[in-house]
């Protein structure tokens, strides 16, 4: 597993509160992680202070799962 | 009009969670006072406060883990988590379940702070004026405004009817329970969660109170001694965080379903000083009318009262305004009843002051003994009746007058009399 792949999903238990296990690549924040629409914001600001990227609002909106996020981060990162 | 009673009870303050612990520690004439330790108070002029102790439930201390996930803590300012914790302990006790659409639909919340989410803004403030809007919270406005504590408890317990927060400085937790035992009598609802909470000890808020040259500063070396109502010594009041929350009901409803007890809520009044913004009217007018309109509204005349728990901040002016205005109200019976400031042991909660003491005097009313005012060693002059000094005192309790009076000349007094 990528090292940005172990971080997003540290970020994702640390912020929901939800076991590790559940935290598979394909999870849905809100659908299978029991995120409302403003932990989504929070998520998307844990990823742009820990990788120093932006994530743009409609960017944003794409990143719903955490291969969304992952795959996001490292476009920005390649 | 329709009768109120006390069925459930919630406390968190210095001295610890739960209603046990509290009355316990008041019995045992404790001080929740301390010196501030978790954050720098070297350019403060007061350094101690009434601060919730946080360890181990057992103990009968705070673990916000007993009460919010450590997700939902990012949401809430302290003052919402300890305003839930208070009214979880007051459902509880209550037994009250709104398991079906109509008794959700009756139940409501009424939980006020004076102030709300200080700490949670100064904290806010700081991020948006380094130049970091953008990395402000979403969870900002929610964790800071004052009526989420309402917010929170309804959407937890399922309870739909009537969600409304008080905002009167040190008022707000006698009003709040006022209000909501009128949204009763008027048949709004059956059952009302109400209170107050305040988590106000962060840096921002005791620089303010400092500013306005209100709280003690003599005695940051020795804390407990601080709060000292009536005293000679006193130099001004110490601030408390914490929450009361009470669960009222109607009477029937609560016969009906076989709750327990406390109390029944028969008189509530309000008046303003129309005065100062901080200070208290001279004259003791406002806090006279009060206590005159709550007696009004209770059918009773001031002979009916055994105990007053008093404002009673330890200020220099304040506390002797109030106690001239118990004098002139009850005239000879003021001889007769025994008077005492809770604020001595736990500081002043301001916005939750009003329900913790609310609560304390509903306890005077069922233990038979009323708690005592800490460290009045050497009472000003004038100050000759029975102000319970130092230990707390046995005596028959029927029935009980609380007050509180807030910053902006804003004044409540709830009476409260045994069930029988």
């Amino acid at each position: 597993m990528s090292d940005v792949a172990d971080r997003v999903k540290k970020i994702v238990i640390e912020h929901l509160g939800v076991d590790e296990d559940k935290v598979v690549e394909n999870a849905n924040f809100i659908e299978d992680l029991g995120a409302d629409s403003l932990d989504t914001v929070e998520l998307v600001m844990a990823f742009e202070e820990e990788f120093g990227c932006e994530i743009p609002d409609d960017a944003a909106e794409n990143i719903s799962t955490i291969k969304n996020a992952i795959d996001f981060i490292e476009s920005q990162q390649g | 009009m329709r009768r109120v009673v006390v069925t459930g009870m919630g406390m968190v303050s210095s001295l610890g969670v739960g209603i046990k612990t509290n009355w316990d520690g008041l019995m045992a004439s404790q001080s929740g006072i301390r010196k501030i330790e978790n954050f720098d108070v070297t350019d403060l002029p007061a350094k101690i406060g009434g601060q919730v102790p946080e360890g181990p439930t057992e103990e009968g201390k705070f673990n916000a883990d007993d009460w919010v996930t450590p997700k939902d803590r990012r949401r809430m300012d302290d003052f919402i988590v300890y305003g839930l914790a208070a009214a979880e302990q007051a459902v509880q006790d209550s037994g009250w379940v709104a398991d079906e659409d109509e008794k959700a639909w009756r139940t409501g919340v009424l939980i006020g702070s004076g102030i709300g989410g200080l700490s949670e803004i100064s904290g806010g403030a700081i991020t948006v004026n380094e130049g970091r809007a953008r990395r402000l919270s979403p969870f900002f406005i929610p964790a800071s405004l004052i009526n989420l504590v309402s917010g929170h408890v309804s959407i937890r317990n399922g309870f739909k009817g009537p969600n409304h927060a008080v905002v009167t400085a040190c008022s707000t937790g006698a009003h709040a329970i006022g209000d909501a035992a009128r949204i009763i009598m008027w048949d709004d609802a059956d059952v009302m969660v109400a209170g107050g909470a305040e988590a106000a000890i962060c840096p921002l808020g005791v620089a303010g109170f400092c500013a306005a040259r209100a709280l003690s500063t003599g005695f940051n070396d020795t804390p407990e001694r601080a709060s000292r109502p009536w005293d000679k010594d006193r130099d001004g009041f110490v601030m408390g965080d914490g929450a009361g929350v009470v669960v009222l009901e109607e009477l029937e409803h609560a016969k009906k379903r076989g709750a327990k007890i406390y109390g029944e809520i028969v008189g509530y009044g309000m008046s303003g000083d129309a005065h100062h913004i901080t200070a208290p009217a001279e004259d003791g007018n406002g806090g006279y009318r009060c206590m005159q309109a709550a007696l009004k509204r209770a059918g009773m005349n001031p002979e009916d009262i055994d105990y007053v728990n008093a404002h009673g901040t330890s200020t220099p002016l304040g506390d002797e305004i109030e106690l001239g205005a118990v004098k002139r109200l009850f005239g000879d019976h003021a001889y007769n009843i025994s008077m005492s400031s809770t604020k001595s042991a736990i500081g002043h909660l301001l916005g939750a002051a009003g329900a913790v003491e609310a609560i304390f005097s509903i306890l005077a009313m069922n233990t038979g003994v009323v708690p005592p005012t800490l460290n009045l060693e050497n009472p000003s002059d004038g100050c000759d009746i029975d102000l319970v000094p130092m230990t707390p005192k046995e005596r028959k309790v029927r029935t009980v007058l609380s007050n509180s009076f807030g910053f902006g000349g804003t004044n409540a007094s709830l009476v409260f009399k045994a069930f029988e």
